[in-house]
């Protein structure tokens, strides 16, 4: 435990800008890298890169949101992909309807997959979505509306640690089976896809592959300063100290259901924003991205990262996406979820706070003042949500 | 425990002045209970407990394992509700029984956990900053920023908890003794009419202890009303205030400390012969 500055610090410490600069660097260099140099050069990017990197940040914004609630209020959701997909397929309704009488039937309202279950009209919850600022407010409303719905019930009841976790995991599983069926309207197994262009322009086409490249570092980089901006204000003391002993803060006179809340949706919205940047860039959306399973990886990307740090969540997630590009793209690629468990059971073992966190450590032992770094940033070693600080009391005494 | 049934439900010689209970009027008294019964399995952890507490006044709880003190401050705090019983508070214009722990903490009743319970991976300040009385909405917290009288007021508590050199370092890092300090200081940010303070000096040092006193008579001294529960006698006469002894969920002796000690029923149910 090291003394903290005592000078006010502050928003973005050494850390966090060297953060902004190396996203906002890449935001500059890759798009420069694919355009200025020759397809031959050592130095290319090409453009099927970009878009892999486009949806690495898209990830990185994901765990960041994952870091916010878990890292920092102690909510481990494993239903967080949830979100994400939520804003994904708001974003794929929008690229449906650009899609218009270009479709395989020629429809000039109904997706495809409509014409094909011979509906005769477009389902209620699809209008609208032919507008971009319609589209772009659902991509945060919906997880958003979600995310206040279900923590209202769940933070007011008090379902805390591994209980709130499992219905986590049932609210993406629930969805994830609804989402499967034809008749609730959102292309059924298949999703969406088929996408032809976006606001106008060719979503094959380089120019809006590096734009939403682009775009995506900056999502990313803006997520990065809101997530920063709310665990340093007072709200962010209050959501930290909930984390540490809930209890205490309830007996301090605080309405801790009511932080969860809005940590939950803050959280929540910007999942799909993350969400909307990857539809786009991978071209499809279906239920498979409500899949448990997903969820569960994101928690080990921020694990890996280091929870309670924001950055550590954003590299965890850029490394670990990097490895399973790697890995399952050779003939590793049958072992992957081996490594990837592995690796989430090493890291739990031998580095608990996971890379950045432990990298803070060390800096920390160096030099005994760290000119940013507040010691609230860092979660508790253990990676289980501290769900009670306060042992229960005994009937009496 | 098994005692419980045989247990008379409310004290009996009224003609006894020892151990007579102080039932004042509901209007006068800060915080006033009335015949609160708590039954966890059968077991009746409260007895019809009846006490009021004076404003401004400080009192000391003792009485043995299992006599009820925790469960009394769950009772007053909102984390448990009574099965029987009136808990009013201020002159009786608020029914506790009603609330919840944060309505009740916002009302003004701090209450210091048995085992210290700070926020650990907080600085000491931003402990304090986070105690102090005022916004706690969620929404209006992302925008808050600490005013001059705020930062005035922190300084105000370090002086009187004396950790002022201790400021800039985690809660978690402070030993035991500090930390109940600064628990102490977090109520006082709170700024709260009554105190419910449970075990504040176990675990402390004599010389700990003895300021430990000094520190709740400056704040009982300062209009907060002040309930202490404690075992430990030496730190109960530092004090010098009015004793009550409870035992098996009701009030077994109220009075000054020589009172209750030479109280037949005090010496055999908890100090021994």
């Amino acid at each position: 435990m090291s003394t903290a500055t005592t000078t006010p610090p502050a928003l973005l410490g050494k850390s966090g800008l060297v953060f902004l600069a190396v996203v906002l660097g890449a935001a500059v260099l890759v798009p420069l890298l694919n355009l200025l140099t020759a397809p031959d050069s050592a130095l290319h990017v090409p453009t099927y890169v970009v878009s892999l990197l486009g949806k690495y940040l898209t990830y990185a914004l994901l765990a960041l949101s994952v870091d916010l609630i878990w890292g920092y209020v102690g909510i481990l959701s494993l239903g967080q992909g949830a979100f994400f997909a939520l804003g994904g397929y708001a974003m794929g309704m929008y690229l449906m309807r650009q899609i218009g009488p270009r479709g395989v039937y020629g429809d000039p309202v109904l997706p495809d997959f409509m014409v094909f279950l011979n509906w005769k009209e477009l389902p209620w919850f699809w209008y609208g979505f032919d507008m971009f600022p319609f589209a772009a407010l659902m991509v945060v409303l919906a997880p958003g509306i979600l995310a206040l719905v279900f923590g209202w019930f769940a933070f007011r009841s008090r379902v805390t640690g591994v209980y709130l976790s499992i219905i986590t995991q049932a609210m993406t599983f629930a969805l994830l089976l609804a989402f499967f069926r034809n008749d609730m309207g959102f292309g059924g197994n298949n999703g969406l896809t088929d996408f032809k262009d976006i606001l106008g322009f060719n979503i094959q086409a380089d120019g809006t592959r590096l734009t939403l490249f682009v775009l995506s570092a900056v999502a990313l980089a803006l997520g990065y300063v809101l997530c920063r901006f709310l665990v340093r204000s007072h709200f962010g003391k209050v959501l930290i100290a909930i984390r540490d002993a809930e209890t205490r803060v309830r007996f301090t006179g605080y309405r801790a259901e009511n932080y969860k809340v809005v940590a939950f949706v803050v959280s929540a919205m910007l999942a799909g924003v993350a969400g909307a940047l990857y539809v786009p860039q991978v071209g499809i959306i279906n239920p498979s991205e409500f899949s448990p399973a997903n969820s569960i990886e994101i928690i080990v990307w921020v694990a890996v990262g280091g929870r309670g740090t924001l950055i550590g969540a954003a590299l965890g997630a850029v490394l670990v996406n990097y490895a399973k590009t790697y890995f399952t793209s050779g003939m590793l690629a049958p072992y992957w979820l081996f490594m990837l468990g592995g690796l989430f059971v090493a890291v739990t073992l031998f580095l608990p706070k996971g890379i950045v966190g432990t990298f803070y450590d060390w800096r920390s032992r160096r030099s005994p003042a760290p000119a940013d770094l507040e010691p609230a940033d860092l979660a508790p070693a253990d990676l289980a949500p501290p769900d009670k600080a306060l042992p229960e009391p005994k009937p009496a005494e | 425990m098994s005692a419980a049934d045989t247990l008379e439900p409310d004290v009996p010689e009224t003609n006894d002045p020892v151990l007579a209970i102080a039932k004042k009027d509901l209007t006068e008294a800060l915080l006033y209970l009335d015949g609160v019964t708590v039954t966890f399995d059968g077991f009746r952890a409260l007895n019809a407990l009846s006490f009021t507490v004076d404003p401004g006044e400080m009192r000391a709880i003792i009485g043995p394992n299992g006599a009820g003190k925790t469960t009394m401050m769950d009772v007053i705090t909102g984390k448990t509700r009574p099965d029987k019983g009136d808990v009013f508070f201020a002159g009786g214009t608020t029914d506790l029984t009603k609330l919840d722990e944060t309505q009740i903490a916002t009302l003004g009743i701090g209450r210091k956990f048995q085992k210290p319970t700070v926020f650990e991976m907080h600085t000491v300040i931003d402990n304090l900053r986070l105690a102090l009385k005022g916004q706690r909405g969620a929404l209006a917290n992302i925008f808050k920023r600490e005013t001059a009288a705020e930062r005035e007021k922190i300084d105000e508590i370090f002086q009187t908890i004396k950790l002022n050199e201790h400021r800039d370092r985690l809660g978690g890092a402070l030993s035991h003794g500090q930390k109940q300090w600064l628990e102490i200081g977090m109520l006082l940010a709170q700024d709260p009419k009554l105190l419910l303070v449970d075990e504040p000096v176990a675990g402390m040092t004599d010389a700990e202890t003895a300021q430990t006193a000094e520190l709740l008579r400056e704040i009982n001294a300062n209009g907060h009303s002040v309930v202490v529960v404690e075992h430990d006698m030496t730190f109960v006469r530092d004090l010098g205030v009015r004793v009550m002894c409870l035992h098996e969920g009701s009030v077994l002796a109220e009075g000054t400390l020589d009172q209750v000690s030479a109280n037949e029923r005090v010496i055999e149910v908890y100090l021994g012969r």
